[in-house]
């Protein structure tokens, strides 16, 4: 929980990790992509404020007690929602999975939610492994990375057949929330793998489940917001957008925020910290204080309030994953009445 | 000035018509050329970074591909050697551009095809973000949506934005002569119309951001990536 002037905000933190990426977890002969990858994701911590900044080490094997502190002690989150990515082709034990985030968790019931992931190239034994860690670990959400290689398999389309078929498994287990990353690489590689196209059509036709799209489709927000004016079970998942910009370059925050206020809304965006990438507490700290800078060029956005940051940092978060928040941390509940007012209005 | 470090910015000015198709800047002033040297026998060597380790082949090949192309085609030039390095498909894409083959034959059974497709996608959005570009300071000045669907290339005073939107109208294929509409359809060139204007510019500015996101985002890993600034870098 945070409190600023007397305004308290639970905080769910839906997109966090605990991996495991030093080179005693590098596959033989793929070191250059595990380190790549480890390196590439500490580049995007140095768009965080200096005095968080940690050494390539540390950011490589961060303790199971570094992140209690960073995320719960020091960091104000209520609840963080793991999720997994496994990259086994790079990582022996694999970055981060369903099991190794469970160890964790299962020690501070309450504080985390478990997701697991699926690769639709992994055939009828991935099913299996899906229904699996539903049954052993209560997911209700799924994390896809579209990137991942996978036996010579660059990525995948969430249009791909038999991604499909494990979506309507998903759905089946009891999964309701599909997180999709978007990486650089797939199939085929001529075409643009950033594209959000796909989502667009599994979220037409799986109407039940949500699609939170991570990093708000960045590098293509633009085909994101423009899908998710149309799909009303897509939502834009925030990390990388607060943890890379607010900080680094203010103004392409403010505008970035202000087109996801006015294409998707304040009622589907989720906060995520992205951590170990970025800690939680100056992204709070800062999108509670944050507003509009001066300036014309943002004049055509919505404005956002404090209802709208209360949202965005936990409520709608916890509506996805039917997380119980406390009376005192909800909206003050008028908007209901007003609405069957002006029902009987327009009646 | 000697005659090879002319020749040396003879080159770098070649470099700067090769863009990043992304981002829509020129190579040279996102930081990404690295080395740029001339041999006084007319050899030149050119080497490229990326701000990650993991940027899209696709683009990566494209920038590659160009920079080969521009360079050949100085005159006086003798050797060409132009290469990606710190990059996970520098190998195949160095190897695929010296070899002139082509990007499906550089990545054999992953990719169907060329990559104009990809460009052009790429030239509509940079189309879409220079549209906002000129027709921000006339909402500023007055201009209504409805009203800008009106107006012609030739109402708007001249600027460097204005000259950009017309380079990309023209790589596109649509109409650059001042009796064009300035609103028009960047896939089919129709004029976009009364109501339309409104949706239009929207998706032209969410573009742009989109665009300028992108960029702020990777000139800050390619600073955490190299303490050195590329030649003919600017901010």
């Amino acid at each position: 929980m945070y409190e600023k002037n007397g305004e308290k905000y639970f905080v769910v933190d839906s997109h966090m990790h605990f991996w495991k990426a030093g080179p005693d977890n590098w596959v033989p002969g793929a070191e250059q992509y595990a380190k790549g990858w480890i390196e590439c994701f500490h580049a995007y911590m140095s768009l965080a404020p200096k005095e968080t900044h940690w050494p390539i080490e540390k950011f490589m094997s961060y303790t199971e007690d570094d992140l209690m502190k960073d995320v719960f002690e020091d960091g104000y989150v209520d609840v963080a929602i793991f999720q997994p990515t496994y990259l086994k082709e790079w990582y022996t034990e694999g970055f981060n999975t369903t099991e190794q985030n469970a160890n964790l968790g299962e020690k501070h019931p309450g504080m985390f939610v478990l997701n697991t992931r699926f690769d639709p190239r992994d055939g009828d034994a991935g099913i299996e492994e899906l229904k699996a860690n539903v049954e052993r670990y209560g997911s209700r959400g799924v994390k896809l990375y579209t990137a991942e290689w996978n036996a010579g398999s660059r990525g995948y389309k969430l249009t791909d057949p038999a991604a499909y078929r494990y979506l309507e498994k998903a759905q089946e287990f009891g999964i309701k929330n599909i997180h999709v990353h978007k990486g650089p690489t797939i199939w085929p590689l001529d075409k643009d793998a950033f594209d959000v196209s796909d989502v667009d059509h599994a979220a037409t036709d799986f109407p039940e489940l949500n699609f939170i799209v991570e990093h708000v489709g960045l590098p293509r927000i633009e085909d994101f917001c423009f899908m998710a004016t149309q799909e009303p079970n897509v939502y834009a998942g925030l990390s990388v957008v607060i943890g890379g910009l607010m900080h680094a370059r203010p103004r392409f925050f403010a505008k970035v925020m202000g087109e996801l206020l006015f294409w998707v809304g304040e009622d589907k965006m989720t906060f995520g910290s992205d951590y170990g990438i970025w800690e939680p507490k100056w992204q709070i700290e800062g999108l509670v204080d944050w507003d509009f800078p001066e300036g014309d060029e943002f004049a055509d956005y919505p404005r956002l309030g404090v209802e709208g940051k209360k949202k965005i940092l936990g409520l709608n978060a916890a509506k996805l994953y039917d997380l119980k928040v406390p009376d005192e941390l909800q909206l003050k509940e008028a908007e209901p009445a007003a609405q069957d007012d002006a029902k009987l209005v327009t009646q | 000035m000697t005659a090879v470090a002319g020749e040396k910015s003879r080159v770098l000015t070649a470099l700067d018509a090769v863009r990043d198709p992304e981002l829509d800047e020129p190579i040279t002033t996102l930081g990404f050329v690295s080395t740029c040297v001339v041999s006084a026998a007319g050899d030149v060597v050119v080497r490229l970074r990326l701000p990650t380790y993991f940027c899209a082949p696709n683009f990566a090949f494209l920038m590659v591909a160009d920079a080969y192309d521009v360079v050949a085609a100085l005159p006086g030039v003798r050797g060409v050697d132009v290469a990606l390095v710190d990059h996970f498909a520098a190998d195949q894409i160095n190897a695929g551009v010296a070899a002139r083959a082509g990007f499906a034959a550089s990545f054999t059974g992953e990719a169907a095809g060329e990559l104009d497709e990809l460009r052009r996608t790429f030239v509509t959005k940079a189309m879409l973000a220079g549209t906002d570009q000129v027709c921000r300071p006339l909402r500023a000045a007055g201009a209504d949506p409805a009203r800008l669907a009106t107006m012609t290339l030739g109402d708007v005073p001249a600027s460097a934005e204005l000259e950009r939107l017309l380079r990309r109208r023209a790589e596109l294929g649509l109409r650059t002569d001042p009796s064009a509409p300035l609103l028009v359809d960047p896939g089919t060139g129709s004029p976009i119309t009364g109501a339309e204007a409104t949706r239009h510019l929207g998706l032209a500015r969410v573009t742009r951001t989109g665009i300028e996101a992108n960029t702020g985002i990777c000139r800050g890993m390619l600073r955490h990536r190299y303490a050195e600034a590329g030649v003919g870098e600017e901010e």
